[in-house]
């Protein structure tokens, strides 16, 4: 037990801690972070985290361009993002120092593995001397630990190879801040005996690095304090710890569940939506059919043809992948098939930045297709509501017969936090009705309510009918390329979706209900957003957030939300495409705030906007 | 279940839809769609079951024409959307209807990787090495010089040859016929609907107004007899009015033999349906130095996408202990607060 031996040293009370694990990207960087961040969902803090790796598998060793990062941030309070800056960084090598180092504020924490500054790799990083000895981090806290080393050393008498025991690293690294922030190491111990169940011999080294990485912080005479950060106050309830793209995975198969109907997916690997698709292929017993097709076209039409056979048909991808799809949605449009399609956003244009995040598809998932062609969109918020909303995107796809975008973003996808379990048997239901008789029935023969046509799958005797993409007659779906016809399906189409709106609940406003200042967000800023207004509010400003789940309808009601405060600022990871739909919506004078570094909102950042707005410069 | 009983009070004029056919006259269109129409009711498989999918182009009108599911999708998308479809019902009698180009040029990956797949489909490709439904431009199966609204010096690029294409994917069902010949076309048809896998069928098919006599060097009544070989599996390679010449082996070739002037049937190549060298061999073979083989070229049994893919979801449901979502939802480390 650790308690006796911990009392020698200080154990000193913090609310708050944001810890980043930076090496190489071959150094188990987002490893050593997800098994920090289980350990501490555990101890049951509230927590956000940001994984922040390259693009490249494995960049060239040392340098720059091969830094992996993973930030953590954990709370006894709410918290909703993963932390402006680090408290403590962990640096594994000269690397990820030089790239890490400028974020980490005066007096915080600096742990580094001192073997790893050789010349060689100093001057990788692109330093002229070494950082440890040339007085330029004077202003931390600095910790030079002998990583390298003590690892080795824990494992001298195994016979391994060397290149097998520096695998190890990472496992001395979490094992000592495991201490250093009074984790329990034994969810990673047990999981370190299931993932190397038969490599026993690996099983065995990631263990006694662990441990040793612990015992260090525990015994040696380098850190004099331990910091508690206690449990969190949350809502009761069974918790886990989950990224964005599980939970999506999950709430796509739930709907499945609850509709009754298989669920299939098609798609192609992209970052960062392929985990989707690895999540789902590992649930077939839920009658889940994941299909990996020839490229992005071929993912999104077999979806589109398990759609006309009646299942919950969903494709994952990115922005590129989105291009690539633009004419099957279109024909989705068309046909009025349900049809979710998630796009897990990233940098772009074209390839741009595969594994950071940016919200600038919303534009694309509007209106990236050939005519008047509406598809309802939804984003989620943060990583566990992207259960919530992908369960609702099915809901809305099968209930209206349209596609519907799921517009998530690398942040949310592979961001983690707690997510309180659900009881399957309390979700709302997904009603499907296929049609079976075939008295009175036309393809195109709309629900009054609705305006959804008629889901008649085949299989079923009497309603033999031929969809297509070709303009078809406003009742039977026959070939109709009469003048007045084709207007009136555009409009239809069009009255379909925006009749979405009776599905939207009244937006949820944060603060006061009239005010200076409206904060408007959608998707992955939520957090930064949040915090933010409620920074501003205890400096007593009349400032609140709103945050829009629906993006494609509006919200009925958002009009006039937006006419109860003097100025609405709208934060995007874009040059500013919401706030252009808001302008043009609803004629108000909505100023963007726009990012685009592939990095989410430091909370800094919008306070600091907000703060020029309200006319209060720093 | 009663499949048979209730397909087989079915007739051609079931298979009718109410859509008038908007082919030109005198397309080899109007032939296939009567070929299939007739065929449908024989086939054991309920109307409700049957499902067309075509892309875009001439031929891929064909479902309007069809009085049973259908879906006129987007420009040589048919195999993936065909593949959706069939993998998550089985139970469907899925066919796709495709052109030279919607099925060689702007869909020819996703042929190939239907094809590989081995998805129980069956692919009915009219080949008339033009594009119709744009007005007369070259296709991927035009033949080299072909001078056309977009070539208007000839083209400069070497065709596909569609069996050749089917095989190189590993089609376990790879046959030919002809718009015209009603009997041959149908025959084929039937065994292709019958093969369990991806049945590939191309069909030469002429277009009068932008290509009229594509294929005459191969259909015309009165060469036919010397320019198509009719394969037969276990028979020889025997063509000819008079059934007097043949084809066989010379070294890595093959070669054509007069069997009145020298040549002996059995020096004549066997037709093996298992053979694939046999094949390709045979799919390279055409006018005017060699007859054009017409029939399947390859018929083999290899497991399907859409039973293998049923077959793993079947096994990972029995052996699920707890298969509902709460268990799903609550799996890993979870904490209670």
């Amino acid at each position: 037990m650790q308690s006796e031996t911990v009392a020698e040293k200080a154990i000193e009370e913090r609310d708050r801690v944001v810890i980043r694990f930076a090496g190489d990207s071959g150094d188990g960087m987002q490893l050593a972070g997800m098994h920090f961040t289980n350990e501490t969902a555990l101890a049951g803090n509230d927590l956000s985290t940001l994984p922040d790796f390259p693009a490249e598998i494995r960049a060239p060793a040392g340098t720059l361009a091969g830094v992996s990062g993973f930030q953590l941030h954990f709370s006894s309070l709410d918290i909703f993002t993963p932390g402006d800056q680090p408290d403590v960084l962990v640096a594994m090598n000269p690397a990820a120092l030089k790239v890490n180092v400028g974020d980490l504020p005066s007096n915080g924490i600096l742990i580094v593995d001192k073997e790893q500054f050789t010349d060689q790799n100093i001057k990788k990083a692109e330093f002229t001397e070494s950082p440890l000895t040339d007085g330029s981090l004077d202003r931390y806290q600095v910790f030079e630990v002998s990583i390298t080393k003590l690892t080795l050393n824990a494992l001298n008498d195994m016979g391994l190879p060397t290149r097998t025991m520096m695998r190890s690293r990472n496992f001395f690294a979490l094992g000592l801040t495991s201490w250093l922030f009074q984790r329990d190491i034994e969810p990673t111990l047990r999981w370190i005996d299931a993932k190397f169940a038969k490599k026993p011999e690996i099983a065995e080294a990631n263990r006694r690095v662990l441990k040793a990485g612990y015992n260090y912080g525990e015994t040696a005479e380098v850190f004099r304090t331990a910091y508690k950060v206690k449990a969190a106050e949350i809502a009761p309830g069974r918790y886990r710890n989950i990224t964005g793209n599980t939970a999506a995975s999950l709430g796509l198969i739930a709907a499945a569940r609850r509709a009754d109907l298989r669920l299939f997916l098609g798609t192609y690997p992209i970052t960062p939506a392929s985990d989707i698709l690895h999540e789902l292929a590992s649930h077939k017993e839920y009658d889940v059919y994941t299909f990996q097709a020839e490229d992005e076209i071929a993912g999104v039409g077999a979806a589109l043809g398990a759609a006309f056979g009646g299942a919950v048909a969903v494709t994952s991808t990115s922005g590129p992948g989105i291009c690539l799809k633009s004419e099957t949605i279109n024909l989705a449009v068309s046909v009025e098939l349900p049809l979710v399609i998630a796009d897990i956003q990233r940098g772009g244009p074209s390839t741009g930045l595969p594994t950071k995040t940016e919200q600038a598809d919303l534009m694309l998932a509007m209106y990236g297709r050939n005519s008047d062609s509406p598809v309802p969109i939804l984003a989620p918020a943060t990583p566990a509501d992207c259960f919530s909303v992908a369960y609702e995107a099915v809901r809305i796809a099968i209930r209206y017969m349209t596609p519907v975008f799921f517009l998530s973003d690398g942040y949310l996808a592979n961001g983690a936090e707690p997510w309180r379990i659900p009881e399957a048997a309390k979700l709302p239901p997904v009603e499907v009705e296929f049609r079976k008789d075939p008295k009175g029935f036309f393809p195109y023969l709309r629900n009054r309510e609705t305006l959804s046509r008629p889901w008649a799958i085949p299989g079923t005797p009497g309603l033999e009918h031929r969809v297509g993409g070709i303009e078809k007659d406003y009742l039977t779906g026959n070939v109709s390329y009469a003048p007045m016809n084709h207007e009136q399906m555009v409009r239809v189409r069009a009255r379909k979706i925006a009749g979405i709106v009776r599905e939207i609940p009244p937006t949820e406003v944060n603060g006061p209900a009239e005010g200076d200042l409206l904060i408007l967000g959608w998707g992955s800023t939520y957090g930064s957003i949040e915090s933010a207004t409620r920074a501003l509010q205890a400096e007593g400003e009349k400032v609140a957030h709103a945050h829009i789940r629906f993006i494609n309808p509006l919200p009925p009601d958002l009009n006039e939300i937006l006419t109860r405060y003097e100025r609405v600022l709208v934060p995007e990871l874009n040059m500013g495409q919401l706030v252009r739909m808001l302008r043009a919506e609803y004629l108000v004078d909505a100023i963007g705030l726009s990012k685009v570094q592939g990095q989410p909102f430091k909370v800094s950042e919008i306070v600091r906007k907000a703060k020029s707005l309200l006319g209060k410069n720093q | 279940m009663s499949e048979e009983t209730t397909a087989a009070k079915l007739t051609r004029k079931d298979f009718v839809s109410d859509q008038d056919v908007r082919w030109c006259p005198g397309c080899g269109d109007y032939s296939i769609l009567a070929q299939v129409q007739r065929l449908m009711p024989e086939l054991g498989v309920e109307r409700e079951k049957t499902v067309f999918i075509s892309g875009i182009g001439c031929s891929s009108r064909f479902p309007y024409y069809m009085n049973t599911y259908g879906f006129h999708s987007i420009h040589g998308r048919a195999p993936a959307i065909a593949t959706g479809l069939k993998a998550s019902r089985p139970d469907l009698s899925v066919w796709v209807v495709t052109g030279d180009g919607d099925g060689l040029s702007i869909g020819g990956n996703h042929l190939l990787h239907v094809l590989r797949r081995n998805v129980d489909v069956n692919i009915l490709l009219f080949n008339n090495r033009i594009y119709g439904l744009t007005k007369g431009q070259y296709s991927p199966t035009s033949e080299r010089g072909k001078v056309t609204k977009s070539t208007p010096l000839g083209s400069v690029d070497f065709p596909l040859h569609p069996i050749t294409v089917a095989l190189g994917a590993e089609a376990t069902f790879v046959a030919r016929s002809i718009d015209v010949e009603a009997k041959h076309l149908q025959a084929v048809i039937r065994r292709a609907s019958e093969h369990r896998g991806t049945s590939f069928v191309e069909i030469l098919q002429n277009c009068n107004i932008f290509n009229d006599g594509a294929f005459s060097d191969i259909t015309d009544k009165d060469r036919k007899a010397e320019s198509q070989l009719v394969l037969e599996h276990g028979k020889p390679l025997v063509f000819g009015k008079e059934r007097d010449k043949g084809i066989r082996m010379s070294g890595h070739k093959l070669e054509v033999v007069d069997l009145n002037n020298g040549g002996s049937e059995s020096d004549l190549l066997i037709h093996d349906e298992q053979d694939a060298a046999l094949a390709f061999l045979l799919s390279t073979l055409q006018p005017p130095s060699f007859p054009a083989p017409v029939g399947v070229f390859r018929a083999v049994d290899r497991p399907t996408y859409d039973a293998s893919m049923a077959a793993q979801v079947e096994k990972a449901k029995e052996k699920a202990a707890n298969a509902d979502l709460d268990a799903l939802f609550n799996r890993g480390d979870t904490w209670e607060v």
